[in-house]
């Protein structure tokens, strides 16, 4: 399918591509195994100036948004879901920054972000506030200048690796979700350290970690906004992040398509390529539809909200779920098609199925997801009459 | 440091096709790329030149194509490229291109060093680097696996040897090849690339560089392409079967018909 790139999204295309089959394939069983964290291919992605293609140009950035995360997200997947995250993850963490930083912020971490000496973060979720944000426990007290940061902070990517960390906490218990503020915090500062590394089933190269803050004190100009205005700092982050969760769910569905049709040419059973046979043929056209549809909508929904769209959560949300559903079930049938081989370590398949699952469950399960798409269309329902 | 790197058009993984009539590569096939002894090549001119300043020329010659190919290495840091360009290049061999080299390079102008990769993965001679050399009156190191330090004037460099490296000192301007050992080419980056697309190649003809079209390529050729074919290896097994003993006293007797061993 031809999508209509333009010519810049074609290269930022194209190098992800290189970069993905050079230097990721070679390296994404091992770095699932050891559960390593790709730091070389962070120098690979900066040395192509692809670490801020997302980021304005006057800070370093190639000046693209959504769209031009997502074509990397998704060239970097097809070899290594996990290892994709360490970009897409620092996307995550980069946005709220982007989206209600002052300049002064902008100044200070965007440039570091885009030529890839620093890596982000984002941290929302706790051991009691996933689906419902609502049960945020962290605090944050003003006293002086500064901000005292208390709590625990669950499932952090990149954690521990990141240098910038965006951080949702409570500064007003009586407001609920509006007593939230999304702050600023350095790797490094006072107060501020980790947990153990989550020893987990898929994407098992990015960094998974808890975030501990014990009295952390930070300058109170790394309030991100104005108090109260962490929720929606959140919400609007996650609804230009979900396509890049989608990029990263198609990236992995094209990966396990990509080595089943390989090896339905190769596999030879009663005399024939396994790919002669009606049956396989039928589900590698099912897995190839199904991946087609998924990536029209995740592109068409990227290129919507970078066209300055206001509310987009509808759509991307529709977006996230068509493409991680399209992951989980097309890994599964790559697996099918490659019977006892797929099923072996040795062949990249199985890894994909346990990397694509993760894209159900984070940045909002879809079940959450599916509870979005059908509160809009309610909404939109009642807005017409 | 005004540095030249030499660069190549090869055929890339798809098929080698060869003229029947004059026995030379067709190298007007869609898939080609730049020769990979030459992406480090290029890799360590720009490395010298982040290092010590002052330009990098990447030159080639080839066909008109061979232009589009060649633009690619100012995505990676090199500063002009140059494609030297004319029917009269057709059907060179090794010396004949490396006399068009050496007055292409003439006509560059002053230069420190010039780099080569240490050959094209398609004829696999790895005879035109020295004989540019030869051609420019200068000294080489064939297999340079290393730069240990490169002045106004003065390069020392390690020479890959088969058991080893011999380190070797040259006065500039000279000429080096290299081997894969010596760097890592960079990736293209995109600011680099779409530099490169803006990019001019600077076409010369033989005339632009005052070459002597009897010199120059099929007329020029000391050499001349016979037949080329891939040589055929037939390897005949004969299985022994039997007993551990059955198969020892056959394997005997056969060495013995054959001469290879003698009763005593």
């Amino acid at each position: 399918m031809n999508y209509f790139l333009t010519e810049e999204q074609e290269m930022i295309k194209e190098l992800a591509a290189r970069i993905a089959d050079e230097k990721i394939a070679p390296i994404a069983a091992e770095y699932d195994r050891e559960g390593k964290f790709p730091h070389e291919i962070i120098g690979y992605l900066a040395q192509a100036d692809l670490c801020g293609v997302y980021i304005e140009e006057k800070y370093g950035g190639l000046g693209g948004g959504v769209f031009e995360m997502a074509l990397v997200v998704e060239e970097l997947s097809r070899a290594c879901g996990g290892i994709a995250l360490a970009f897409a993850g620092t996307g995550l963490g980069t946005y709220p920054i982007i989206l209600f930083g002052n300049e002064e912020q902008k100044q200070k971490y965007l440039p570091d972000i885009a030529s890839g000496k620093k890596l982000a973060a984002f941290a929302l979720t706790e051991a009691d506030a996933g689906s419902d944000a609502a049960g945020i426990r962290t605090t944050a007290v003003l006293d002086g200048d500064h901000y005292v940061l208390n709590g625990t902070k669950q499932w952090i990517t990149n954690g521990g690796e990141a240098d910038v960390y965006t951080v949702i906490a409570c500064t007003d218990k009586e407001k609920g979700a509006r007593g939230f503020s999304a702050f600023i915090v350095e790797k490094d500062t006072p107060g501020f350290t980790f947990g153990k590394k989550e020893d987990k089933m898929g994407i098992r190269a990015s960094s998974t970690r808890e975030l501990i803050f014990n009295d952390c004190r930070i300058p109170k100009e790394n309030l991100l906004g104005k108090e109260g205005m962490g929720f929606i700092v959140a919400m609007k982050t996650l609804d230009r992040t979900r396509p890049g969760v989608a990029a990263q769910a198609l990236g992995i569905a094209t990966g396990a398509f990509n080595a089943a049709l390989r090896y339905s040419r190769e596999r030879h059973q009663f005399g024939q390529p396994i790919s002669s046979f009606q049956a396989i043929q039928h589900m590698l056209a099912d897995m190839a539809i199904q991946i087609e549809a998924a990536r029209a909508l995740v592109y068409q929904t990227c290129r919507y909200i970078d066209s300055g769209a206001k509310n987009f959560s509808k759509e991307s949300a529709m977006a996230k779920v068509m493409a991680s559903d399209t992951a989980m079930k097309v890994t599964i049938d790559a697996i099918q098609i490659m019977g006892g081989y797929g099923y072996m370590k040795e062949y990249p398949v199985e890894k994909m199925m346990r990397d694509a699952k993760i894209t159900q469950i984070y940045e909002g399960t879809n079940q959450i997801q599916r509870n979005v798409i059908a509160l809009e269309l309610i909404k939109e329902l009642s807005s017409k009459k | 440091m005004n540095i030249i790197v030499c660069v190549k058009q090869v055929p890339g993984t798809g098929e080698v096709r060869i003229n029947k009539e004059t026995n030379t590569i067709v190298r007007e096939s869609a898939d080609a790329i730049i020769n990979p002894f030459d992406e480090y090549a290029i890799e360590e001119g720009v490395r010298i030149k982040e290092k010590t300043g002052g330009k990098v020329t990447a030159l080639s010659m080839g066909i008109p194509k061979v232009a589009d190919l060649i633009r690619e290495t100012i995505a990676v840091g090199v500063d002009e490229a140059v494609l030297l360009t004319d029917r009269a290049f057709a059907g060179a061999d090794t010396l004949a291109t490396s006399y068009a080299l050496a007055m292409g390079i003439r006509k560059l102008g002053e230069f420190d060093l010039v780099i080569c990769g240490k050959q094209a993965i398609d004829g696999d001679t790895a005879q035109v680097g020295p004989s540019l050399a030869e051609k420019l009156g200068i000294p080489h190191t064939a297999y340079v696996r290393k730069i240990e330090e490169i002045r106004d004037g003065y390069i020392r460099c390690q020479r890959l040897t088969d058991d080893g490296y011999e380190v070797i000192e040259m006065p500039l301007p000279a000429l080096i090849t290299v081997v894969k050992e010596i760097n890592e080419p960079r990736l293209p980056s995109i600011k680099g690339k779409l530099k490169a697309k803006k990019a001019e190649v600077r076409v010369l003809s033989a005339g632009d560089i005052g070459a002597d079209p009897t010199l120059c390529g099929l007329k020029g050729s000391a050499t001349q392409v016979v037949k080329t074919f891939t040589p055929v290896h037939e390897v005949k097994a004969e299985m022994i079967e039997g007993t551990a003993k059955e198969q020892a006293k056959a394997l005997a007797d056969k060495l013995l018909s054959m001469q290879f061993v003698k009763r005593i």
